[in-house]
Formats: C-alpha cells, sequence, structure tokens
C-alpha cells in the first residue's frame, strides 16, 4: 500500500568499512535535525536502537562486500529499498580492503589470526554495484558532507543529484592552488582524479593520493609516465594506484601495468 | 526450571558489528561472551610491502570515529623507528589534532550514543523531541572538536595534514584564532556537559579494574608517556609485548588482549582519569570535584561523567596550546628511512591504542601490529558482564536487556577498530 501521507523512510547500511561515512551524516551538525525532521530514520543502528521494518524509500549503503554472508544480505538491502545509494570508496570501490584482491587471502589470514580457521571471509572485496543494481555513487574516502547533504535532498525531491564529475585539477585551478606537481615536483593523482574533496592536499602543499577515485576518461598511463620523470619507480607507481580506491578499473588497469 | 531467551539483533549506538550471549542457570550468570563478527579487513596484512610513509594514511582508515588515534600512534611509532624526536611547536599541534578528536568523538558518544540510555529513548533524534537545547549543545560541541580536525587535520574524518615527522603544512596564529572563539564557547558547553551528565540517574556499581594507561609527568597523557596501570605496572611502551599478550578466541573477529599476568584490565576514561587526575586542569578537577567525583572512579556507569570531564579538559587544553602556538620553522623534520622497528602508543578515546612496525633498509613494512582499545577492553566488557548480571535477573526482562546493552556502551566500543555489531541473546537455563 503506498504510504502517502507519511514522511520518506530513511535507512542507512553497514558493510565492511571504518563508519567514517555515516558518521559524514551525524558530521552535519547545522542540519542533522532538519534532516531528521524532512525523513523517517527508519534503520541507522549506529544513531538509534530503533527500527522499522518494511521497506525503505531510501537507502544509503556504506562499506564493501567480503563475507558470503553480506553478499546475501545487500540483496536483501536492495528488495526493501526504492532507491539505494553506495556512499564512500568501499561501497563504491572495493575499499581498502580490495587490496586483497591482488593477494593470496590466506597470506593476510595467518598474518593476523593465529586461527585462521575460525575467520569466515571471502577472497575478495568487491563494490555493492558487482552485487545488485545501484541507483547512486556517491564517492570518496570518506564522502563529503556537502555532496551528501545534496544526494538525501535531490532523492526527496525525486531528482538527479548534481555532483561534479571534473577532475581535482580543476579545483585547484579555482581555488588559485599553485600546482605541487609542476612548480614542487609533488607526485600528485589530481588529474586522474574525481572532485569532491575541493582540492584539499595541494591546498595542505601534498600531492592528491585519491580518495573520490577515477575521474570519468582519466589518460592515467600520461600520468604515469610523468610520475615516471619525476623519479617514481614501478613499485611506487603501483603503490600510487592502489590504495583506497584500488579496484576501481582505471586505477586497477593502470597498477597492473606497473607489476612486475 | 524456567527457561527464557532475550535477543536483540543489533546492539545500537556502537560503532561495528557483534553480539552478546550471557547463559544464566540456576540463577547465576554462567558465562558472558562478547561476539564480534565485523568482517576482517586485514590491516596488518595489506600494510606488509607499504611505505612507511602511508602508515598514517592507511591506518587512519580503521576507524572513521578516531582516525587521529591511528595517524597519531603509527606516527610516534615510526619516529621512534627512525629516531626522530618531534618536539616544541609541531609537538603541541599534534595534541591539539587529538584534543579535537577528544572533543568530537566524546560528545558524539556522550550526546548521541550513550545519554539516551539514562533518558530512555532510542537515539539523540528521539531525544530532541523532548530535549531540544541539550541536543543542540553536543552538536555545537562535536562541531567545536570537528572545526579543530579540520583546521589542523584538512578534514573532520581521516584528516589528511598528519605525516611522519610533523605535518604537510602547518597554520599560521592568525588560522588559529578564529578556534578560540568558538572553543570558549565550547568549554562552557562542555562545563554545562559535566553539570548535566552528573545529574542523570547513574546506576550504582564499584568494580575492581587494573586500569592501564599513558602517564605522563607534565600533562594529562594523549599523545606521551609510559604504560602504568593500577596495580604498579609502569613499562616503557618499548616493552608492551612483554607484558600483553594478544590471543584469538573462535566468538571474535577481534583479537583479545590480557595482561600476562593480571589477566583482563581496562583501559579509556576511566583508567586515564584515575591514573592521572593530578594532571587535569583546575577548572577540569574541580567541576570533577562539583560532580561528586573523587580523584579516582570505578563505577563504569559514570564514564558518561568522565567523558564530560575530559571533554572540559581537551576544550582548555586546546586552548592553552592555541594561546602558546608558535609557527614553527618547518612543518616537519626531514629524516631518512633504515631497517629498523618501532614503537608507537597514543591515548584513543576510547583508550590505550598500541602500534609496532618493522622496516626494512627503503622504509618498506616488513610487519605490523596493531592493538586497539576495543580489544583491550572484551574481556573486561564480558567480566562486567558476568559480574554484574546476576544482581539484576530481578529486572523485567526489556529492562535487563536495556541494562546489559547499556554496560557495553560504557565502553564506547569501536567494532571496526577491533575488526564490528552485537546481537544479544541472554539465555536462562
Amino acid at each position: 500500500m503506498p504510504r502517502t501521507d507519511q514522511k520518506p523512510r530513511l535507512a542507512v547500511w553497514k558493510f565492511a568499512s571504518c563508519d567514517g561515512c555515516q558518521l559524514s551524516l551525524l558530521d552535519c551538525e547545522d542540519e542533522l535535525l532538519r534532516v531528521a525532521g524532512a525523513v523517517e530514520i527508519a534503520y541507522f543502528p549506529e544513531a538509534t536502537r530503533s527500527s522499522i521494518r518494511g521497506t525503505y524509500d531510501l537507502s544509503l549503503v556504506e562499506g564493501s562486500i567480503t563475507t558470503a554472508h553480506d553478499a546475501e544480505r545487500i540483496q536483501e538491502v536492495r528488495r526493501r529499498s526504492r532507491t539505494l545509494v553506495t556512499i564512500g570508496a568501499c561501497a563504491t570501490a572495493g575499499g581498502i580492503q580490495a587490496l586483497r584482491n591482488f593477494a593470496d587471502i590466506d597470506d593476510f589470514l595467518s598474518a593476523v589470526y593465529a586461527h585462521p580457521e575460525y575467520i569466515e571471509t571471502l577472497s575478495t572485496s568487491t563494490p555493492i554495484s558487482d552485487h545488485v543494481p545501484v541507483d547512486f555513487e556517491l564517492r570518496g574516502c570518506p564522502i563529503s558532507k556537502s555532496q551528501l547533504l545534496e544526494v538525501i535532498s535531490a532523492f526527496l525531491r525525486g531528482r538527479r543529484p548534481v555532483t561534479p564529475a571534473h577532475s581535482v585539477c580543476l579545483d585547484c585551478k579555482l581555488k588559485g592552488n599553485v600546482c605541487v606537481t609542476v612548480a614542487h615536483g609533488t607526485p600528485c593523482l589530481g588529474p586522474v582524479t574525481h572532485a569532491g574533496c575541493d582540492a584539499l592536499c595541494p591546498s595542505y602543499n601534498r600531492g592528491c593520493y585519491g580518495c573520490y577515485g577515477p575521474k570519468e576518461n582519466p589518460n592515467a598511463s600520461a600520468l604515469s609516465e610523468r610520475l615516471d620523470q619525476l623519479g617514481m619507480n614501478q613499485d611506487e607507481r603501483l603503490r600510487f594506484y592502489r590504495t583506497f580506491n584500488a579496484w576501481a578499473d582505471p586505477f586497477r588497469e593502470e597498477s597492473e601495468r606497473h607489476e612486475p | 526450571m524456567s527457561r527464557k531467551t532475550i535477543k536483540v539483533n543489533y546492539l545500537a549506538r556502537v560503532e561495528g558489528e557483534g553480539a552478546l550471549n550471557v547463559t544464566v542457570r540456576d540463577g547465576q550468570v554462567r558465562n558472558a561472551e562478547l561476539r564480534i563478527f565485523e568482517p576482517p579487513r586485514f590491516f596488518e596484512g595489506l600494510l606488509r610491502g607499504r611505505d612507511y610513509s602511508e602508515a598514517p594514511d592507511v591506518t587512519a582508515r580503521i576507524c572513521g570515529i578516531c582516525p587521529v588515534a591511528y595517524q597519531m600512534s603509527s606516527v610516534n611509532a615510526m619516529e621512534n623507528a627512525l629516531g626522530i624526536d618531534v618536539d616544541g611547536p609541531l609537538r603541541a599541534l599534534r595534541r591539539l589534532l587529538y584534543c579535537g578528536e577528544w572533543i568530537e568523538s566524546h560528545a558524539l558518544h556522550i550526546y548521541m550514543l550513550h545519554a539516551p540510555d539514562f533518558l530512555g529513548y532510542a537515539g539523540a533524534v528521539d531525544m530532541a523531541k523532548d530535549y531540544p537545547d541539550i541536543v543542540k549543545r553536543g552538536l555545537a560541541l562535536k562541531k567545536a572538536g570537528n572545526a579543530i580536525m579540520a583546521l589542523v587535520g584538512g578534514r573532520e574524518i581521516h584528516p589528511i595534514n598528519v605525516r611522519v615527522g610533523g605535518f604537510y603544512r602547518t597554520p599560521t596564529r592568525k588560522e588559529l584564532a578564529p578556534l578560540a572563539e568558538a572553543l570558549k564557547q565550547a568549554r562552557d558547553d562542555a562545563l554545562a556537559t559535566v553539570r548535566w551528565t552528573a545529574g542523570l540517574d547513574i546506576p550504582e556499581a564499584d568494580r575492581d579494574y587494573h586500569l592501564v594507561a599513558l602517564h605522563h609527568p607534565d600533562e594529562y597523557p594523549m599523545n606521551a608517556g609510559r604504560i602504568i596501570s593500577s596495580r604498579g605496572l609502569d613499562i616503557a611502551v618499548e616493552d608492551y609485548n612483554q607484558h600483553f599478550v594478544e590471543s584469538h578466541v573462535q566468538r571474535s573477529t577481534a583479537l583479545h588482549s590480557h595482561l600476562r599476568e593480571h589477566d583482563c584490565y581496562l583501559v579509556g576514561p576511566l583508567a586515564r582519569y584515575s591514573l592521572n587526575f593530578d594532571q587535569l586542569s583546575p577548572m577540569a578537577r574541580e567541576a570533577a570535584k562539583d560532580a561528586g567525583l573523587g580523584a579516582t572512579c570505578n563505577n563504569p556507569f559514570q564514564s558518561i561523567v568522565v567523558r564530560s570531564i575530559e571533554v572540559l579538559y581537551a576544550c582548555d587544553e586546546a586552548l592553552r596550546l592555541i594561546d602558546a602556538y608558535q609557527e614553527p620553522e618547518q612543518p616537519f623534520l626531514a629524516h631518512e628511512p633504515k631497517a629498523s622497528e618501532g614503537f608507537g602508543c597514543t591515548e584513543a578515546p576510547r583508550g590505550l591504542l598500541f602500534h609496532r612496525y618493522r622496516l626494512d633498509a627503503e622504509g618498506r613494512i616488513q610487519e605490523a601490529q596493531i592493538v586497539p582499545p576495543t580489544s583491550q577492553n572484551q574481556p573486561s566488557i564480558e567480566a562486567d558482564l558476568k559480574e554484574m548480571v546476576g544482581g539484576w535477573l530481578d529486572l523485567p526482562a526489556d529492562v535487563l536487556r536495556e541494562r546489559c546493552e547499556q554496560t557495553i556502551r560504557n565502553y564506547d566500543p569501536c567494532i571496526s577498530c577491533a575488526t564490528h555489531f552485537l546481537k544479544l541473546d541472554v539465555r536462562h537455563e
């Protein structure tokens, strides 16, 4: 039955992650109570004990799929969600834990646990879109609070969210930052990285390390040539692409070109 | 003999995923097991082969709520390995950044995660309907902590400005000035928070904890000190592994940490406060006295008051640090990698956080060991429940269940840190 007289139901879900992206919602100190007034918070265990069963108008999903149980749970979340939005690099690209995808999971298990047999895990960490259809992917490690508010208000009004598709470089130009690569020879992933952080790292005199993942149509091989000229060796270039969005296609493919 | 099972599918308002099983037979608590089934993320595995300089960025991702703690313990360990001593204004700036994390993390826990237990609400949003000004005060306090994180660290979650040897960019005195204005208001809010939490209906309890925290002769512990305990332990951080041991139990994807000689122990605000009361600022000590606290505190339900004292202290200390700040000549100390081993320990909002790394000559990480506070507190959480549930068996089932959850929330457990969600299953046999 349609619930025409009720506020839209919001749910926040967690898979393998650090909780930082859902914390971004609680970090909207000035807007939190207004957001909470515009929706019915139907499921958000980090913030409330109460939970409403049934279906949800908007589900925000944090974290990647790393266990067989979570691979089933995401199917259930999708079935119960009218709109499903992934929040953050883990849910959108597999996260830092996707570094296992390039390694032998048994090595990782034995490095960390005395009894690997107690641990149930998949050998991969994969984004939510590998498992279920996703309506919108919000990038970032962590996501940007202002983009999160834009996504929530867009879906509440039934429109597509407006988030920029350009690279970090353009934001540096807009902020008047001196280019850290051109001026100081600092390796920077800005040319191939999606905007969203407001060119944070170059503003603090360091190169971008790719929190927001690949921009559309990045020319990573041209950047790698430049990184080579700056003195980065092959192993360093490989690791440069393999951080918090290592499993996102363009970064993964470029990193594989630098494998020994 | 009556049998009864009480279940909570998720212990809410903690960070992470786990479950609790309490077995009661013939009116006696036989067993209390905290199960953590947060999916493991293998940080200690994936750090191997990475460059030492990447540790603060990578380990920050263990936890979105206390990333600075990971950054600080990791840079301390790397600097210990490489023989660098970060002192003066750079050290003061790190302490200021850590004050920011204590304020935002403690304010989040006090107002949004813990206070609803004392007032009978499902969460802070429900609480805001009846106590709008109180919840707004909590949010304002949290915002002041986050303002420090954003300015000194670059952003609130996963700060980008921390590096081995110091910072990428250090702020000017002028940039810090607006923080001081916000922090004066925050200090007033923190004082009001101490008074408010002290007036909550706090259950009686007196546990005989073995308290463990850092101790520094000149300051309330955050970034530096020796590891001391209420039963006479007094060791350098380097000697951690000689006294503490981790074990892997089947019910948990987080390792359990024990003291070799005394078994379970408590880290976190109660331990810090009770072992370092004299290092608090006069204003914080006075507020503690007015709140009815002594120089030590062994009631885990009073942790919400002790956290408030620490927020007050952190606001006061941040103001002192800003006032005394001199702009450093260099944002970081230059250094060269070498084959080495290093140890680092700091006080995360929820307790002691130990890191150890072994590096090769090129500075690549050969081995990483990270012991988060929640791993250390897991046995103590179980011991609290085992000891206290017995006295509550006459309570109605839903009240008993809530009391168990509250007991766990006293610890502000961070299960992502320790690996994450709690299901509660109290079984009466």
